[in-house]
């Protein structure tokens, strides 16, 4: 079929996609540890009708050619790592990353996640566990009869005793960069796994080496821009508004085509 | 059967050409540092016996809007937008050096720096390679620092400089994977003018209520041709009639 209608259908296609990313965006505006993503548009190939530069003769040339081209497509959904912000939450098990890094959680697969959202609990058998029940890697047991937790901006876990004088440490949260964290999977559940994209994990101590410093008793929420999403539904909604008008034009000229003559 | 019908056949189907590139216009609408396309219809005459009425339409794309797309802020690091006229050079998929406004940088897992479509992007030297960093920063001439890992931020380095280029419009063409490429197969040479904006992207510079202007245009010049098509057919209808009779 008409070339002219693919081209305006691709374009379709790309901001319904466009639309999906931004729906998703809106509805984590407050999912802990959330970073926004964004999709990235790209024109597609150009199909060469007329050469530019072809011989008209043996000393001349045509000075323009035709090149049509087929339209638009998304290439990548990619996500943005700024710094969400902080919400205080006076909980002792909650811990956010100020800065670079992901905790690092087992799955029941057997795998490795990574996750922003620090929002921890105690498991039945004191082992600390996601919001999912995913315990975090390297683990980490609160004992029972435990009074309080504390939690360093290095990750050191220590936590109070009844009848002791001193804190006993009952271990230390890692966390884990990447080379290419905006090529981590996103897998639901606020996990993201590590992608041939990404590069492997590097695992250190919060505050070392580049990696941020944990904080307790906050949690990071989205980093969302709530008018900036509205504004981007606005741009999709009129530019799909607009692509579906140029297929109905180019319906309408066909469709005169076939009435007349 | 009459030259005419011919003649609007042409105009029908290079007007509907036209649309299409009007239309993949539209559909990059949002596409990020997008050149629009602009498209022109020539008139070539045929030479032959009897009244020389015969011109044929021709469409071709004679090149591209050269205007500045908005810059729209997104904050990130690795975006970054060329401010008035210049190019981004990066690897093209045949190896070639190749040019695009995009900016939408990212790193890959081997420290390369690429831009959104997956493409290499070209320092001075060739690629750029980004060593692990906490904090990494684009200057207006296209210099890369960083902060390396382990390190205060006393400690800033640079480790190359984005090839920015301005060549002239004329030795420009687009490729048929939309970026653009010296036409004699030289790399252009690194222009200091070329100025980059950081944490901005440049939107596509299609302007949609031209393009759909140009879209309702288009639309009623093909009905106008079809309708010398049909008159066509009218003619040679009363011709036989008239033969008939």
């Amino acid at each position: 079929m008409n070339p002219a209608l693919w081209a305006a259908k691709t374009g379709l296609d790309a901001q319904q996609t466009r639309m999906t990313v931004t729906s998703n965006n809106l509805a984590n505006v407050n999912t802990n540890g959330y970073k926004k993503g964004r999709a990235v548009f790209e024109d597609l190939l150009y199909q060469n009708q007329r050469q530019v530069g072809a011989a008209t003769s043996q000393d001349t040339e045509l000075p323009t050619g035709l090149s049509l081209g087929t339209g638009v497509r998304v290439v990548a959904t990619e996500k943005t790592y700024t710094q969400g912000n902080m919400t205080q939450t006076g909980n002792s098990l909650d811990v956010a990353v100020n800065g670079r890094g992901f905790f690092q959680v087992l799955l029941p697969d057997g795998t490795l996640g990574y996750t922003r959202d620090g929002s921890f609990k105690p498991q039945r058998t004191g082992e600390l566990v996601t919001s999912s029940g995913y315990s975090v890697q390297p683990g980490i047991t609160i004992p029972d009869g435990a009074q309080s937790v504390t939690i360093g901006a290095d990750g050191v876990v220590s936590v109070q005793q009844a009848g002791q004088s001193q804190p006993t440490q009952v271990g230390t949260l890692q966390i884990f960069d990447f080379i290419n964290p905006a090529g981590l999977q996103p897998r639901g559940e606020n996990l993201l796994v590590e992608s041939a994209a990404s590069g492997p994990a590097q695992g250190g101590t919060p505050g070392l080496n580049g990696l941020g410093l944990v904080e307790q008793g906050s949690l990071e929420s989205s980093n969302v821009n709530v008018v900036e999403e509205l504004v981007n539904m606005i741009e999709t909604q009129r530019a799909y508004e607009m692509n579906s008008k140029a297929i109905a034009t180019t319906d309408q000229m066909l469709e005169y085509v076939t009435n007349q003559l | 059967m009459d030259r005419f019908l011919y003649i609007s056949m042409s105009g029908a189907k290079e007007t509907l050409r036209a649309q299409t590139v009007n239309n993949h216009n539209l559909a990059n609408a949002s596409t990020t540092g997008f050149r629009a396309d602009l498209s022109a219809f020539q008139s070539r005459a045929v030479a032959g016996s009897g009244y020389a009425s015969r011109a044929y339409a021709t469409n071709s794309t004679i090149g591209w809007d050269a205007s500045q797309g908005s810059l729209l802020s997104t904050g990130r690091d690795l975006d970054v937008g060329i401010q008035g006229p210049g190019w981004i050079a990066v690897q093209g998929p045949d190896g070639r050096e190749a040019y695009t406004r995009a900016g939408d940088l990212r790193i890959d897992p081997s420290g390369l720096l690429q831009n959104g479509a997956g493409q290499t992007v070209l320092g001075e030297g060739g690629p750029i390679s980004v060593p692990p960093n906490t904090s990494l920063f684009i200057g207006g001439d296209g210099t890369i620092s960083i902060v390396p890992v382990g390190q205060g931020p006393e400690t800033t380095s640079q480790v190359g400089r984005i090839k920015l280029v301005n060549p002239p419009a004329e030795t420009l063409a687009r490729g048929e994977d939309g970026l653009f490429r010296t036409v004699d197969g030289s790399d252009a040479p690194p222009d200091a003018n070329v100025r980059l904006a950081t944490g901005v992207l440049e939107s596509s510079n299609v302007n949609v209520a031209d393009a759909m202007v140009n879209m309702i245009e288009l639309s009623r010049h093909f009905d106008l041709q079809v309708k010398a098509m049909r008159t066509a057919e009218e003619n040679a209808a009363a011709a036989a009639q008239l033969l008939k009779g």
